[in-house]
């Protein structure tokens, strides 16, 4: 149950929305935007958060779009995984967010609500990542597009919110992977998640795990692809350009996580190889 | 806007196993607690509250979903399936016809996900039922039943669907 009281709406568009968020902040109100809310829910019940309003995104019929629209695939920030998964739209967007929570979970989380997650794996960002997606935000003035790898949840303005994501066509059927150690069973979260594709003949990937946050390195890629080296130094020489400190927590050492990191560079490579 | 509540309570109506029920809610009261502590639908359980364990799962317009991952306020014009209206389902004949049961608290739960999940996938294979059942927690560890009992279902829609067909022809 949760403790405290909230006043809910739910607008029918993103002026709504905005206007909604505009007059709740004015009264000096703490908000959220809320579309699945499974982050919102538990982390309200056990004490981390306390909101004052919540705006539920799931009347807003851009957040729900799901189809291709010229030569871009639409994803709304509402859709739910289970539906990205069904649709298939996105065979490494589907494979990846496949092994996000359980398939029950998966009929209430949002693609959107992963991305905004206030926990670091937010593993739904990983094929966008290696696709060259885009993703709209309206904010008080505007609706505008920013490159996936330009956007951050938490440095969203005060008021804007992830409307849709915008993937190439061009890029929804390359040869792709995901791979995802856990610590015990199939569901949970990941010690290293990985998830790449083949682009001109080029492994592109993007990782979730290793370090705090998910992240694409080109540096990292151009490792993977110099076939002057082994498997082995590859590893090596990409483990040193990781982007911080591998991650070193409860849910799996630090050498561990190198450990696994390394083993999954193989498989990758391998799995890679043979769809080549 | 299609809904709001600003004010501490307010009265909604949930479309609950094919009735329309008056109920009144805070914006934060969750599905579970709406259906239990208002209709006193007890066959949703709480244990996890966490989305973890599944043994809240209702259906929301035939979907499984955890109850305590979802708003009441949520789930105005939705339709809600409970345990309750589960009384003359195949799949609970085949849970009982199975043994798919031990203590029964986590057994609501997976009726409702099974049901789903028989609904939706007629051809459902191993990788599919594991991976739905990967949503419901039991600590008796009954599965290998709790899978016995939905392939019976499996087979039996199956056997019908060949009857008909031959019925027609």
């Amino acid at each position: 149950m949760i403790s405290f009281d909230f006043e809910y709406f739910k607008p029918e568009s993103i002026d709504e929305a905005i206007k909604t968020f505009s007059s709740e902040w004015k009264l000096g109100k703490k908000v959220v935007y809320f579309s699945g809310g499974t982050e919102i829910i538990t982390f309200s019940r056990g004490g981390k958060l306390t909101v004052d309003t919540v705006i539920d995104l799931k009347g807003i019929p851009e957040c729900k779009v799901l189809e291709i629209q010229g030569d871009r695939l639409i994803i709304g920030a509402a859709v739910t995984l289970n539906q990205l998964i069904e649709s298939n739209l996105f065979p490494l967007l589907s494979e990846t967010t496949r092994r996000i929570a359980d398939h029950t979970s998966r009929n209430k989380i949002t693609i959107g609500g992963n991305l905004m997650s206030q926990l670091g794996y937010r593993e739904g960002l990983l094929p966008l990542l290696v696709a060259d997606a885009v993703v709209t935000v309206a904010n008080q003035t505007k609706i505008e597009e920013i490159p996936i790898e330009k956007f951050s949840g938490s440095e969203l303005k005060e008021g804007a919110f992830l409307t849709q994501i915008k993937v190439p066509v061009s890029n929804l059927k390359l040869p792709s992977k995901s791979i995802k150690r856990t610590r015990t069973s199939k569901v949970g979260y990941p010690i290293v998640s990985l998830a790449a594709l083949v682009h001109e003949g080029k492994i592109r990937v993007a990782f979730s795990g290793i370090n705090s946050l998910p992240f694409r390195s080109t540096v990292i890629e151009s490792i993977l692809n110099d076939k002057k080296m082994s498997d082995q130094q590859r590893i090596d020489k990409a483990i040193t350009k990781l982007p911080s400190t591998i991650t070193d927590d409860l849910l799996a050492s630090k050498g561990f996580r190198q450990y696994t990191f390394g083993k999954m560079l193989i498989e990758l490579n391998s799995v890679l190889e043979e769809k080549l | 806007m299609i809904s709001s509540n600003t004010r501490k309570y307010t009265v909604v109506s949930l479309l609950v196993n094919g009735v329309s029920h008056d109920v009144m809610i805070r914006s934060a009261d969750t599905l579970l607690y709406t259906l239990r502590e208002q209709l006193g639908l007890t066959g949703a359980k709480y244990a996890c509250g966490n989305g973890d364990c599944g043994a809240c799962t209702v259906l929301v317009n035939g979907k499984p979903m955890h109850s305590c991952l979802t708003l009441a306020i949520e789930s105005i014009n939705d339709e809600i399936t409970t345990i309750e209206s589960m009384k003359h389902s195949d799949i609970r004949s085949a849970f009982v016809a199975n043994w798919a049961i031990q203590c029964g608290y986590c057994t609501p739960g997976f009726i409702l996900n099974c049901h789903a999940l028989v609904n939706e996938h007629p051809d459902a294979d191993d990788e599919i039922i594991e991976e739905w059942l990967k949503s419901n927690l039991c600590r008796c560890t009954g599965y290998q039943e709790i899978k016995d009992a939905v392939k019976s279902v499996l087979e039996a829609n199956k056997l019908k669907a060949k009857e008909n067909s031959n019925l027609a022809q």
